[in-house]
């Protein structure tokens, strides 16, 4: 049997505004396994963010159990999950989060800094690995400001790649993005996907979510369904694009 | 992190912002240049005290009339008749520890030569006023007491006064000058002496009989000043004490009253303007820690500007695993690196300014590794203490919030 990257038990969040209770997430539980590259659905405000703040040990549960790669996150010192985040996690973010006037190689060696286990020699080449994974070998020394969005996001994907996690975590990774480089993007997850890498991935957008192979629905902090299904190719879907656009004009 | 990390993305994080880093850095510049050169040049200027004070032999004793008391107010000095010949005399028969006495009367005026003029000031002295402060002739004899007797117009004259008389490079001596309607034959040219460590041209003098300057000049019968000399550096405190009580005796005052003049010794003079130049370096001092100190209320501006605009950064560098030490310590190197760099420019900068000073003011040049190295350290404090809360607010953000902060 495949390991399980998550396990999430009876799982809540709880936040506390004014003298208000707002139940984000309402004892949840999910099970991810090594390899499944999983979307989270749901309208806004159904607590996606807080479930994947708390995957990503930015966020801690009121209550209930969550254990990343076989390890309990409950009682972690802050220093602790820093170091979790650092060795297990690659972030992708909806608004790409690169540094300005950094280049691309420098954004994506980042990660690395935090860790002291890496020679200077060693982060370079791991960086330029994760550029080439992600196809930017030519725009190494670009700075930031000087890429496209789709671009952008790819230095960043580059960036969750480079410490080799156990799991991406992206949230509204293809939110900033037109159709065509969403595609791109999705193209490149499913890619990650078929190496072996876990993902999960939040998005509102039905469409995106039939790239992956499992979708979980939230609704008011509840898991509304969870279903496996076919992913759709996402090089189809790129390919099909411009007939689409044809078709309308 | 590493610290060789840490200190690397300090550096990078400050190189993408050059120029608002050089202007904040720009306070502390001016700090520690301000601090460094006022101490550097207090420094040179009590130095060039002591060097005059060595050169000139500190034996001189100065006796001034003082202020005439009624009552408890102050009459003033300047009709102050307190001092006549009869002191001199005096102090010339009783004193055991007085080589020399000289009396000094002295009047301004305009000095006038063919169609040159000068306005300057002829003082009337005795002979051996020369020894007493320690003038060389360069040309010519000094008046002797004949001169003094019969209250001779003849004058001995300094370098200042006989460039301005004599512009064309004439020989001053034997030539006739005119002093408002008196007219006075040099008889001697003194060497240079330059300035005094007060800035007064000490060669900007006429020297006269004082006979011929009470007489001819003033018309009065008292006399403006004493110098005297004491017989030997170590006894010139003693001196001092002497010639009070003599003058004390001579002018009938007895018990409590207060002395109606005022003796101070060559070394007092010096002593007193040494404090006079500590206090004022001090002074100057204070002012300049108080640039270095806004100086630091800059940096720490910045920083919370800088906190505040890369709050984003922060967000990301904690989501990708920096710990809270890592963030503190990046802003808190930022802010050192600042304020080191500052202080290294600031010192170098104070140097060359306390290097010019005492150049063009001829003092000796003196480099006070005290302010160089307390300097130094006062930056990297000022780095930690004025970096410290911004860089504290930067590691307690919230990660969650931090990274979605627009
Ligand atoms: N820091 C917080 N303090 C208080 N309430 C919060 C906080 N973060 C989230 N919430 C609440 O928790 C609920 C879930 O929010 P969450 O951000 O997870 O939604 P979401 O599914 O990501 O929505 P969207 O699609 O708009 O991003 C919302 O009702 C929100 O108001
Ligand atoms: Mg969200």
């Amino acid at each position: 049997m495949e390991k399980e990257i998550i396990k999430i038990a009876k799982l809540s969040r709880t936040f506390l505004v004014g003298n208000e209770e707002v139940h984000a997430l309402k004892e949840i539980s999910l099970n991810v396994k090594q390899g499944e590259f999983v979307s989270i659905m749901g309208a806004s405000g159904s607590g996606k963010s807080t479930l994947l703040n708390i995957l990503g040990c930015l966020d801690t549960a009121t209550s209930g159990e969550y254990e990343i790669d076989g390890i309990s996150v409950k009682k972690r010192t802050k220093n602790e999950l820093s170091e979790i985040r650092n060795r297990k996690i690659g972030f992708i973010f909806q608004s790409y989060n690169l540094l300005p006037r950094t280049n691309a190689l420098e954004n994506v060696e980042l990660p690395l800094l935090y860790n002291n286990s890496f020679s200077a020699k060693e982060r370079l080449e791991r960086a330029k690995e994760a550029l080439i994974a992600v196809k930017l070998e030519d725009r190494m020394f670009h700075l930031s400001n000087q890429l496209s969005g789709g671009q952008q996001q790819r230095v960043a994907i580059a960036r969750a790649l480079v410490n080799d996690p156990v799991m991406l975590l992206a949230d509204e990774a293809t939110g900033n993005l037109d159709t065509r480089t969403s595609y791109e993007i999705m193209i490149l997850f499913q890619e990650l996907h078929q190496k072996g890498k876990t993902i999960v991935f939040v998005t509102h957008e039905k469409e995106i979510s039939e790239f992956t192979g499992r979708t979980v629905v939230l609704r008011d902090g509840i898991i509304l369904r969870d279903e496996k299904l076919i992913s759709k190719s996402a090089i189809d879907a790129l390919a099909d694009y411009p007939n689409l656009m044809k078709v309308v004009s | 992190m590493k610290l060789v990390n840490l200190i690397k993305v300090a550096f990078s994080a400050l190189l993408r912002n050059k120029g608002r880093a050089f202007l904040t850095m720009l306070g502390i510049v001016i700090g520690i240049a301000s601090v460094i050169a006022m101490v550097s040049i207090g420094q040179s200027s009590s130095q060039s005290v002591s060097e005059q004070l060595s050169t000139m032999g500190s034996n001189m004793i100065l006796i001034m009339p003082g202020k005439q008391m009624r009552g408890g107010v102050s009459m003033g000095v300047s009709n102050s008749k307190s001092l006549t010949m009869d002191d001199v005399t005096e102090l010339k028969a009783k004193s055991h520890y007085i080589e020399s006495v000289s009396p000094s009367v002295s009047s301004g005026g305009q000095l006038v030569y063919g169609t040159n003029n000068h306005p300057g000031n002829v003082q009337g002295v005795s002979p051996v006023y020369l020894t007493i402060r320690k003038y060389e002739l360069k040309q010519g004899v000094m008046f002797n007491d004949d001169d003094v007797r019969v209250a001779s117009k003849v004058c001995i004259v300094g370098k200042t006064v006989t460039d301005k008389l004599f512009p064309d490079g004439e020989n001053p001596l034997g030539k006739m000058i005119r002093f408002g309607n008196v007219p006075f034959r040099i008889i001697g040219v003194l060497e240079p002496k330059g300035r005094n460590q007060m800035g007064q041209d000490q060669d900007d003098i006429v020297l006269a009989p004082y006979t011929t300057v009470q007489k001819r000049i003033l018309a009065i019968t008292h006399i403006n000043m004493i110098f005297a000399s004491a017989k030997s550096e170590e006894v010139s405190e003693s001196a001092a004490t002497e010639a009070t009580q003599i003058i004390r005796e001579n002018h009938e005052l007895t018990g409590t009253t207060e002395n109606d003049f005022e003796v101070r010794t060559q070394e007092e003079l010096l002593s007193m303007m040494n404090s006079v130049t500590s206090m004022l370096t001090i002074l100057l001092a204070a002012i300049a820690s108080i640039s270095l100190f806004v100086g630091g209320i800059g940096i720490m501006n910045i920083m919370y500007v800088t906190v505040t605009e890369r709050t984003k950064e922060i967000g990301l560098r904690m989501a990708i695993g920096a710990k809270n030490r890592d963030i503190l310590l990046q802003f808190l190197f930022e802010s050192i690196i600042l304020s080191l760099l500052g202080g290294v420019i600031g010192i170098v900068l104070g140097l060359l300014l306390s290097y010019s000073a005492s150049t063009m003011l001829g003092w000796p040049f003196i480099m006070s590794e005290f302010a160089v190295i307390g300097s130094f350290l006062v930056c990297a404090a000022t780095g930690v203490f004025f970096g410290w809360y911004p860089a504290k607010r930067a590691a307690q953000l919230d990660p969650i919030t931090a990274i979605r902060y627009e």
